[in-house]
């Protein structure tokens, strides 16, 4: 947020500190909205899941958990190099900072490369309503087809939105590899990757969320 | 013209330095439609907003103005009922999420708040032009999908009609609205880390002024609800291009749950249309009345109170969509709860007024008609909480007349004031105070006119969404049509005198109503970075004297 023309910070602002200090709070607020944003959709799955327990279970049984594990693990280390890059921003060691980014961003990637990889077996699996869907498979007792396409809207929902932010913090953090590279930052001067840490975290945290509420709830008495 | 020597004490004790800011303001200072279109300022911006709402708000009224002329007939003889719906619709949509939800905020807000603030700007000033970015494409959008067809939902979108039966281009609109709910929310986060961080030294959270209280509380509830709205027409969305039940009954999906979701943002969204109209109510009454606020502390945390509480009472709006009784009575009890904040605004208000000098310019006019307006609105929707009332009079006019209170005799009203009441700070030119009172007037006898009778009728049994009815209604009917009539040229003269003054007005004074906020200690208009000195507060936002009579003297002889 420089104005590269006359001060390095905006002319409203008193000094760089009270922009740094003001542009994190920006972030924080921002970020409440985003907890409001996937707690509606929360609140919608949660009441589904309560009604509708059995077919639930059996429709969180056929996700696919190895990679929904693995993926966890990716997501969490590249939040492991996202706080690194920050620090090492906090020290002004651009070389650090422009490896762990870019590092972070590859995370990202493999992360909703693993994640269309599931997709598509989930298409395979025809765990998709509306293009792919076998109600013949949903004949256990309690076990409705038309519930267990709710639980698959939910399911597609949430990983989905969580997706579309992940790409965003992808696109953000490869722009912030490159000024950094540019050495647009410094110690005194890296606001940008500190608050674009704290959304990249809370990305992370969500997922942290879905994981247990689409894959964990079921039975498991398969595993793959 | 004189100096004013009026008994005030502004809100900073400098001299303000307007002597080389008067000839270069934000107005003159670059030239050009790129000048506009790129602007980081927020004043510009708040002049960008007022042009785009003002257009929606034409294209809403227009909409309501064929309501009302085809209900001159039981029979319904303009329009057939398909188009009918996609009227109301067309009017409700556009009213709520393109005018009266951005209106205040996004023009007087965004002009208003750095000023008061002493700030030079927004937190963010690019994240601000991206709003109005945003909520131009999502008035694109809804115009083109109204004037290609429109959508016959309601505002409401209650599924699964929204969602299976309707044949309109209803995912369109979703988006539209979406979108749009992005930039209000963008608003709100700029509003609240620039009243966090950007308050000029000495400005404490309680030399605040009200306006600002009141835009801070309206914030709160802009990023905390408009999410959820978000969130809830992705997934109608979603439901309507896949076909997948998550709100179907027939797929084991929940409508109720879609009504609890919507309502969630759009009951609180009620808070965002009223809230910052009751701020400009509190900056006008003050000044008009040459008295410091009563109970300043008290109309503050009201916002707030205002604000948390309307989080509390969404199901109020479901009575008869299915829920339990104890809900239901909790929900009639905490609805009856957030109308104390409210009345609490309403005796200071008045309380303010007591033993005052009063003169009535016209954004007083406007005040005091809110006062009155908002008042019977808020009581009838004391009675719409009651449970067994609000069973007899659900989905009728009664219903209509209520919120029309709230929204048009109460928030319109307030955006009037304090339109004119800014309008010298924003323009730099006096609106012609003859006219502006005689508009003030206008509207609020064709506003009473129009909407009084719908209470009887809603009483009566006349239900709301209809393009015909019973005979009997006709007569309240042909009333209500006639006081729109009057309401609607009650609209058009301040369209036409405002846009008159811009080159025919007098020139203002810095500050012509003798005002103690920050934003009158510059100039009218305002050099682009607000204060050619940074301003330092050493009081409270309305030291006005109570033995004020040559300050009123001076206003007067202004006109």
């Amino acid at each position: 947020m420089t104005n590269k023309t006359a001060s390095p910070w905006w002319h409203h602002f008193d000094s760089l500190e009270h922009q740094q200090e003001t542009t994190t709070f920006g972030m924080w607020v921002f970020l409440a909205t985003e907890v409001l944003i996937f707690g509606a959709i929360f609140t919608g799955y949660t009441v589904y899941r309560s009604t509708y327990t059995p077919s639930f279970e059996a429709a969180s049984d056929r996700l696919n958990l190895l990679i929904g594990a693995v993926n966890t693990v990716v997501l969490l280390t590249s939040s492991l190099t996202m706080a690194l890059a920050v620090h090492a921003a906090k020290l002004g060691q651009t070389r650090k900072v422009f490896f762990r980014l870019v590092l972070t961003a590859v995370l990202g990637l493999v992360f909703l490369g693993l994640k269309a990889l599931e997709y598509y077996g989930d298409y395979r699996d025809e765990l998709v309503p509306g293009l792919a869907f076998d109600p013949a498979q949903w004949t256990a007792p309690k076990v409705h087809a038309g519930q267990v396409q709710l639980f698959l809207v939910f399911y597609y929902c949430l990983t989905g939105l969580h997706a579309v932010h992940l790409t965003i913090g992808i696109i953000i953090v490869a722009i912030l590899a490159w000024m950094t590279r540019r050495a647009a930052f410094n110690s005194r001067y890296y606001a940008p990757v500190e608050i674009w840490g704290l959304y990249w975290h809370f990305v992370d945290l969500i997922w942290i969320f879905l994981l247990p509420l689409l894959y964990l709830i079921g039975t498991r008495d398969r595993w793959l | 013209m004189t100096t004013l020597t009026a008994p005030y004490r502004p809100q900073t004790s400098q001299e303000p330095a307007l002597a080389s800011s008067s000839e270069v303001n934000y107005l003159n200072a670059s030239y050009g439609v790129k000048s506009w279109l790129l602007t980081t300022d927020h004043k510009r911006i708040a002049l960008l907003y007022l042009m785009s709402v003002s257009l929606m708000f034409i294209i809403g009224g227009l909409a309501a103005t064929l309501i009302r002329l085809n209900l001159l007939t039981p029979s319904g003889s303009l329009v057939t009922a398909d188009t009918y719906n996609k009227l109301f619709s067309a009017h409700g949509i556009i009213m709520v999420f393109f005018f009266l939800v951005p209106v205040v905020p996004s023009v007087l807000g965004n002009f208003c708040l750095p000023l008061m603030i002493g700030a030079r700007d927004l937190a963010f000033p690019r994240l601000n032009l991206a709003s109005w970015y945003l909520y131009m494409t999502g008035a694109g959008l809804i115009l083109w999908v109204i004037f290609s067809g429109g959508v016959d939902t309601g505002w409401t979108f209650y599924t699964p009609f929204s969602s299976k039966a309707s044949h309109t281009d209803v995912v369109p609109a979703l988006i539209a609205i979406v979108i749009a709910g992005f930039s209000s929310i963008f608003t709100g986060l700029n509003f609240i880390v620039s009243v966090h961080r950007l308050r000029a030294p000495g400005m404490t959270w309680f030399r605040l002024p009200l306006f600002i209280w009141s835009l801070y509380a309206t914030s709160i509830i802009m990023l905390l609800a408009t999410p959820v709205l978000a969130a809830v027409l992705i997934l109608v969305g979603v439901e309507r291009i896949w076909g997948i039940g998550i709100f179907d009954p027939a797929l084991g999906g929940d409508p109720v749950l879609f009504q609890h979701l919507f309502w969630f943002y759009s009951h609180p969204a009620v808070y965002i249309m009223i809230l910052p109209g009751m701020g400009i109510i509190s900056e006008v009454i003050t000044c008009f009345s040459r008295k410091n606020i009563f109970g300043y502390k008290f109309v503050a945390f009201a916002s707030i109170c205002i604000a948390v509480v309307g989080f509390l009472v969404w199901a109020h709006h479901m009575f008869v969509a299915g829920q339990s009784a104890y809900s239901a009575l909790i929900f009639s009890l905490l609805s009856y709860l957030v109308a104390v904040p409210s009345a609490i605004k309403v005796f200071n208000w008045t309380a303010t007024l007591y033993k005052g000098s009063v003169t009535f310019h016209t954004p007083m006019l406007f005040a005091l008609g809110f006062i009155g307006l908002f008042t019977i609105g808020g009581l009838t929707g004391l009675m719409l909480a009651a449970l067994g009332l609000n069973v007899h009079v659900h989905d009728t006019y009664f219903v209509i007349a209520h919120f029309h209170f709230i929204m048009v005799g109460g928030m319109v009203m307030a955006y009037m004031a304090g339109l004119h009441y800014w309008w010298p700070k924003i323009t730099g030119r006096m609106y012609p105070e003859m006219w502006g009172r005689v508009a003030a007037l206008i509207i609020f006898v064709g506003f009473i006119l129009t909407f009084i009778p719908q209470f009887v009728l809603g009483y009566q049994g006349m239900v709301r969404r209809s393009h015909i009815y019973d005979p009997q209604f006709q007569v309240l009917n042909v009333l209500s049509t006639a006081g729109a009539s009057i309401l609607a040229v009650g609209y058009a003269l301040p369209l036409t005198y405002l846009i008159w003054s811009l080159w025919r007005g007098s020139k203002a004074e810095p500050n012509p109503w003798s005002a103690t906020g920050l934003e009158w200690q510059t100039a009218s208009p305002p050099p682009t970075h607000n204060f050619a000195v940074q301003p330092v507060v050493d009081c409270g936002p309305y030291e006005y004297s109570l033995q004020s009579a040559i300050a009123t003297e001076d206003i007067d002889e202004q006109h």
